[in-house]
Order: C-alpha cells, then structure tokens, then sequence
C-alpha cells in the first residue's frame, strides 16, 4: 500500500519542530529513522496530517561517556554507530550485544535508538535494553526539557509518554554502581524476523557482589516485559549456579508469551529461561576468569 | 523537472501540494517536484527511469531497493523521496562506466553470483558499501554484511564467493 498524503516539514532546530508538533495538535510525527514509521504508514496504521523530519537538526547525532560514567545517546544516533563505537560497548556491554542484533544490516545504518525505544514495539530491542539498563529518556516541548524514567515511558504495546508535542531528544543511562556487565540474546529464525525471544540482562558489581541488577524482555508478551523485580533478588549477593538457577526461574515466570508460528508458549518460555541461566553463568565464568 | 505520481496516483490531483527537490544521483544533481509521501524507490524507478533499483517486498525485507546513501547502504523503498533533498545517492546505475564494470560486478558474472538477477543489483551495493571500509573482508563478514539482502535462487554461496572475488580484484588493482 502507499501511505496516505501527508505535509512535511524538515525544522533546523528542536525548537522549530516542537512548534511544528504544537501547531498540528497531535495530528504530526517525529520521523527520525523511519525504519518502524515508514512501514507503519505504508500499512496506514499510521496517517498523520504532517511529518516532522528531524534529521536536518544538527547535533543530535552523537552516543558518549561521560567523565562521570553516565551514557547519552541523541536521537539521531543510528543502530550502527553504537555497534561501531567501543567506548559505548565498554560502559553498556549490554547494548554492544544487542546492536548487531538490530533488524539487519541495511536497517542499522538509518534506524535510531531513541526512535526504536519511542516506537515501544513489544519486540523491541533498545525498549528491553533501556528496561533493564533503567535509564531515562529526555523529552523536550514548549516549555522546555523534562526526565521520563524508561518504566513510565514504554508503558504499553507501540505507547510512549511523550505529549503530542514532545520530542524525545535523548536516551540517558545512569552511571554504574560499581563495574557494569552484561549481555544480550535474541533467537530470530533469520536475521530481520520477529525475534522468538529476546534477553536483556544488565549488571552492576562491586567487586563479586551484585550492587544492581535489570532484566527486561522482548517478543514474549504483547508489551515489553519489565522483570527486573525477579532480578533483583540478585542485589547484595554473588552469582552462584543456585541463585541464578532461581532468578532464571522467576523471570520466565513474568514472560507473557503466546503460541505462534514462532514457537509453542511454552517453548518460548523455556528460551527465556535457558537465555536468562545462559547470560548469568557467562557472567559468572567471565568475572571468574578476571579474578 | 518532472512532477512524479506514477506510482501515487496517475495524474497529480488539484492541489497537491509538492516540493521540490536536489538530489545528486550518481554524481549528478536532479530536480524534481515530489509529492511528501512518495518513495525514493519509486522516484528512482517511476521518475527518473533508473529500473536497476528494483523493488521485491515492499516491507523493508528483502533488500533489493538497496541504494548507498551518503555512502551508506539503505533500503529505498523505506525512505521518503523528500529526505533525500541535499544528499548524494549511488545506484546500480553508477556502478559500471561505458567500457567497464565495475569489479563487484565481475565477481558476480566471474563467479555466477546471480540467477534470477532479482536481488542482485540490492547484493551488490550492500557488498560495495562493505567493501568501501573493509577492503579484505572474511567470508564471515561478507555474509554479516549481506544479511540483509534476501536471494530466492542462490543459496548464497555464489553471491558470497562473487563478493570475495571482487574484493580480490580491488585490492589488487589498488597496489
């Protein structure tokens, strides 16, 4: 299908398209990537009145570390430049194991992270990923700049907080309590499907001990699964083959999947299970091997 | 300047609003007037009669609309005609000259890296997009960086061998 008609505007500043969100009253978009939009409106799931492009805007483009350990990322920052970037991969490794795993190849170069988060696809790697990481997103209207944690952001499938006019201008993850590990598994059928499953595990560590610990989901409920209550019962321990065996446990426990031509419910729950035992003991035997 | 609705609807309807465009296509500058939600896929095609682009699922999967953009590989049939005002775009087009084709375009004829033809033009700039940073890849990241094209025919197998050729050949020339 062709989308339907639509104007389009390509603002300078973040400003400019703020008052362009504002004028439309709900009825315009943010095209950043447009590697979910584009598709979406080719299907007319979307039809805004206006499209509001934001890659014209100079310096939204950028990922970085700072001095302080806290990791930002712009909204124009494609899926490629973070699975290039080494300093990214170092402080998140968590996000260098989900990067190549974003879609396929060509998609990478134009997708963007923030945009991927915003789009809040159940399916969706960098929504799981900012999940367990429990970052922030920066969104910025009329009135200027506010902080929206990631777990009142993604609140539901393809659902975001963000105000008609709002633009999300940065992701933001805190800095580590101590080292940050971590890991990402997807299984897909073929590079670009809908993952069967996918595993986000982030930790935090002071020495052996766990200072933090988010687990999130992807494709194995109708939203993105948040489990980072079942993670947490890792907090103040060491990995050991009987806590993670638990955790592992408690987290396919709030997976909420569904049969399909993907998979049986069952089959992707126990996916969850082996993924999540999989990361931790990885974890366990790496930091083992440091020591 | 052409005003392009081939593939929107066949004649331009009263009032619809346009805008015009700069897009430099294998080196050179075109202006056209696009409606905001043609494809740049069907600009190409439709309008500016450049068929080597061609397009298969029309959902952002297959990879055969595969054009560089700024140097990058992109899926055409997945960006608006309008984003590409400004930008520099390569095509299936600018790959060979009058007298040569290009070496990416060899391997695939030397090493039978097509049947149906279909995807081919997709490969072979997601390969030249490979090629254009990484001069000497493993067939590991030959097959990484194609996994984003699909093939119905091949298996593969001759499309990765014709990538290796032509990277051969490349590095070679380059000496």
């Amino acid at each position: 299908m062709y989308p339907s008609r639509f104007g389009y505007e390509s603002p300078k500043t973040v400003e400019e398209a703020v008052a362009l969100l504002d004028a439309h009253g709900g009825e315009a978009k943010v095209l950043a990537g447009g590697q979910s939009l584009v598709p979406m409106l080719r299907l007319r799931f979307a039809a805004p009145e206006m499209l509001v492009d934001i890659n014209g805007i100079d310096g939204l483009r950028y990922h970085r570390v700072d001095a302080d350990g806290t990791i930002r990322i712009g909204a124009l920052c494609r899926h490629e430049d973070l699975e290039e970037d080494d300093a990214v991969a170092k402080a998140v490794p968590t996000i260098a194991a989900a990067a190549p795993l974003v879609a396929d190849p060509i998609v990478r170069t134009r997708g963007t992270f923030v945009g991927s988060v915003c789009h809040a696809d159940p399916q969706g790697d960098w929504a799981a990923t900012m999940t367990a990481l429990g970052g922030h997103i920066v969104a910025q209207g009329p009135k200027g700049k506010r902080d929206i944690p990631i777990a009142e952001f993604v609140i539901g499938p393809f659902q975001n907080t963000l105000a008609f006019n709002e633009i999300a201008v940065e992701a933001v993850i805190p800095a580590p309590k101590g080292v940050r590990i971590g890991n990402y598994l997807k299984l897909e059928r073929r590079v670009g499907d809908f993952a069967t499953a996918s595993v986000a595990v982030a930790l935090d560590m002071v020495g052996d001990t766990v200072a933090d610990a988010g687990i999130a989901l992807a494709g194995v409920g109708g939203r993105t699964i948040n489990a980072n209550e079942a993670a947490s019962a890792l907090i103040g321990k060491k990995l050991t083959a009987e806590n993670i065996a638990s955790v592992a446990a408690a987290v396919a426990a709030v997976a909420e999947p569904r049969t399909d031509h993907r998979g049986s419910a069952d089959y992707k729950r126990q996916i969850v299970k082996t993924f999540v035992e999989r990361i931790l003991t990885g974890l366990l035997n790496t930091s083992q091997k440091a020591a | 300047m052409t005003s392009l609705y081939d593939e929107v609807q066949a004649a331009p309807g009263e009032g619809v609003p346009t805008r015009r465009v700069t897009i430099k296509v294998n080196g050179a500058d075109r202006t056209v007037d696009v409606e905001p939600r043609l494809l740049l896929a069907h600009l190409l095609r439709q309008g500016l009669k450049l068929t080597g682009t061609h397009t298969g699922c029309d959902t952002s999967n297959c990879g055969a609309c595969t054009i560089l953009f700024e140097g990058r590989p992109i899926k055409s049939c997945t960006m608006l005609a309008v984003q590409a005002d400004g930008h520099s775009i390569e095509t299936v087009e600018g790959m060979a000259t009058a007298s040569e084709l290009h070496p990416i375009q060899e391997g695939f004829k030397e090493e039978h890296g097509l049947q149906c033809g279909f995807c081919t033009p997709g490969m072979m700039m997601a390969a030249k997009a490979l090629l254009d940073k990484n001069d000497n890849p493993t067939e590991d990241e030959v097959r990484w960086a194609l996994s984003g094209n699909l093939c119905r025919c091949t298996g593969y197998q001759n499309i990765v061998k014709s990538v290796l050729w032509a990277a051969e050949k490349m590095r070679a020339e380059s000496k």
